[in-house]
């Protein structure tokens, strides 16, 4: 029972980083649909300019609540800079073109910011950067603190994930179906053509809508890097991957179906990797992605669209 | 089709490219002839692949973990039977003829693999099996190196150096035929219907998801040639070979030589591989140039340098082969309304 348990608390903090990546996906794929392929790496990003900012306010040396909030805000705001630099000079060139096109392109940004970040750092610039292939470990912000309710390991970090990405998620939440903004967004996402013709500035909320995506994946980055410290170019490689197939299965498009399979595929994968080989954990996402699209290729609450001609 | 054309068609080239590579074979000596198999390997990898991205538009990313299925499937035949020899053959013969096995073997397999990869995810819209095939790359490399029969991390070695030009050269005279012919053939007019416009390609019959498995299991058999060819030049046969950036240089091959033009996949390969031979050195820039050749072409140029055409549609008139479609009808990427994705 403590091992379940143990696997559940391990599962909802590893679904929730995985919910907020998959709703950077599933936002863009709802307005543009495209597989942001770079959004991964925009995860990664975050996780670096977090290192750089911790270090420069010296965190290691001197941590304090403050300056992990200072870090925190900063680099969703870098973040989602990046994610509005990406969709202006790579995608918004080819949004007329076939859709294709943007797959590459997106793949190639995607390997872009991971290998031009794995490059020697450039000499003369006072801070390691680009950082290099070699991990890095995050500065911790406070000092970890353990309890043990019914043998059940929990960490601070572990509530703090927690708490700051339900807010976060709520907030999103808000954004998306309560706001000015968060209804153009669902009208582009319906019909961007006509959206655009009832007064929607289509580009300013495609805009908007990677800011978003990247900032909460900047957020998922550091909450992530707060239990997991080790940090590297390709650590968004993967992660952006297992999260895609979250968004798939929640059913892609779908904001609140992307938190459900966010949350369900931590567990699945926790409980999956606990209980029979650990070694195959990374593969696990990817049956699951398997699975859903034989089963269930919408998602959970997606809804099947008829393709028009 | 009568029989001689038949045979015109299909032996031919081997024929004409079988003396070529012998003088080719006595010829080449050390590391020119090793730089020139691994050119041509990357050459079968990226015809294969043109197959599925480029003929049927469709987008795989797996290009390497297919690959791998032949290349350990070969490897672990060929290691296996080390010390067999076919009775009543010299050793040389048979050792030459259990290579082909292995390479078959492996083929068999890859395409086995393509038919598990391919069935789920080309059912959908095609940026799901783009997701899906980089997902099968990192499943391989995960199952490879947990499993002790297939070496783990550190892999088979010690493989024997079977592949030589002769080799390379047929298989990519077999891969080169294959993919011309294809595209001439019923089925291959079926693939670049589906490519043009997958909706109305399926309101006129044609069995869309039926063809693209095809073509997929087709293209994952021949990459599991080169994966075969490749660690038996190598002599030896690790996750490392066959990783997901494996797959994205095979995938920019591709692009940049034209997506459905197998020469310009055949020009892109040969160019890449032998420039970037020269860059070995900077290995750690080879990726950074590569993702952003892909976004400038995409920017700029997105049918690549042929688009769909092939080398001879751009020949005068006169050494135009007959019946080749005009250049320049249909390229992806610019049709209006093309539901290529």
């Amino acid at each position: 029972m403590t091992e379940f348990l143990q696997h559940l608390v391990n599962g909802v903090s590893l679904g929730t980083i995985y919910a907020l990546i998959a709703l950077g996906y599933t936002m863009v794929y709802g307005v543009l649909k495209l597989i942001n392929f770079a959004h991964g790496d925009v995860y990664m990003v975050g996780a670096f300019s977090g290192f750089y900012l911790a270090n420069a306010l010296g965190v290691a040396r001197a941590p304090s609540l403050w300056k992990a909030f200072v870090v925190f805000v900063v680099s969703m705001m870098i973040c989602a800079l990046l994610g509005m630099v990406i969709e202006r000079f790579a995608y918004r060139p080819l949004r007329r073109r076939a859709r294709l096109t943007a797959l590459i392109t997106a793949i190639g940004v995607s390997f872009l910011l991971e290998y031009g970040f794995q490059l020697p750092s450039i000499p003369g610039l006072g801070i390691p950067f680009p950082p290099g292939p070699t991990p890095r470990f995050f500065p911790q912000p406070f000092q970890t603190v353990g309890w043990q309710p019914f043998g059940v390991y929990v960490s601070n970090y572990d509530v703090i994930s927690f708490v700051v990405a339900v807010a976060l998620m709520l907030a999103l939440q808000y954004v998306v179906f309560k706001t000015r903004f968060g209804t153009a967004m669902r009208a582009v996402s319906f019909d961007s053509q006509v959206a655009g013709l009832m007064g929607i500035n289509v580009n300013r909320v495609i805009a908007g809508t990677f800011a978003l995506g990247s900032a909460l994946a900047a957020a998922a980055a550091l909450l992530f890097a707060g239990s997991r410290p080790k940090i590297d170019p390709l650590m968004g490689l993967t992660l952006g991957l297992k999260a895609f197939v979250a968004a798939v299965f929640g059913g892609i498009g779908n904001v609140p179906g992307a938190m459900v399979g966010g949350l369900l595929l931590g567990l699945a994968e926790e409980y999956v990797a606990g209980y029979t080989v650990s070694s195959y954990r990374d593969g696990i996402a990817f049956a699951f992605l398997i699975i859903v699209l034989l089963v269930r290729p919408e998602g959970l609450f997606g809804r099947v669209r008829a393709e028009k001609v | 089709m009568t029989p001689a054309r038949a045979f015109g068609r299909s032996l031919l080239p081997f024929a004409i490219g079988l003396p070529v590579l012998v003088v080719l074979q006595g010829s080449l000596r050390g590391s020119a002839s090793i730089i020139l198999m691994a050119a041509g390997i990357n050459v079968i990898l990226a015809v294969s692949l043109n197959v599925v991205n480029g003929f049927t538009g469709q987008f795989s990313l797996g290009h390497a973990g297919f690959a791998a299925v032949g290349a350990y499937t070969a490897a672990k035949i060929t290691t296996g039977l080390a010390d067999v020899q076919i009775v009543g053959l010299p050793v040389g013969l048979s050792d030459e003829l259990i290579f082909a096995a292995a390479l078959a073997a492996g083929m068999v397999n890859a395409a086995i693999a393509g038919l598990v990869v391919g069935m789920p995810s080309l059912r959908l819209r095609g940026d799901y099996l783009a997701i899906v095939t980089l997902g099968f790359n990192e499943i391989i490399r995960v199952i490879i190196e947990n499993t002790p029969f297939l070496g783990q991390a550190t892999g088979i070695s010690g493989l024997p150096a079977r592949t030589n030009v002769l080799w390379v050269g047929m298989g990519i005279i077999a891969t080169v035929c294959m993919a011309v012919r294809l595209a001439e053939s019923t089925h291959g007019r079926a693939l670049l219907a589906i490519r043009e416009d997958e909706i109305a390609a399926e309101a006129m019959g044609v069995d869309t998801t039926g063809y693209k498995v095809r073509a997929f299991m087709i293209s994952a058999a021949f990459a599991g040639l080169a994966g075969g060819l490749l660690v038996h030049l190598i002599q030896l046969c690790t996750p490392r070979s066959f990783t997901f950036v494996k797959s994205i240089e095979i995938v920019a091959m591709v692009v940049l030589g034209g997506m459905g033009s197998v020469t310009g996949s055949i020009v892109a390969a040969l160019t890449l591989s032998l420039s970037l031979e020269g860059l070995r050195g900077v290995q750690q820039y080879r990726m950074v140039l590569y993702s952003l050749m892909l976004i400038v072409l995409m920017l700029v140029r997105p049918e690549g340098i042929f688009g769909t055409r092939e080398i001879w549609d751009l020949l005068p008139r006169v050494f135009r082969r007959r019946g080749a479609p005009p250049p320049g009808t249909a390229e992806p990427g610019t049709g209006s309304g093309g539901k290529l994705a």
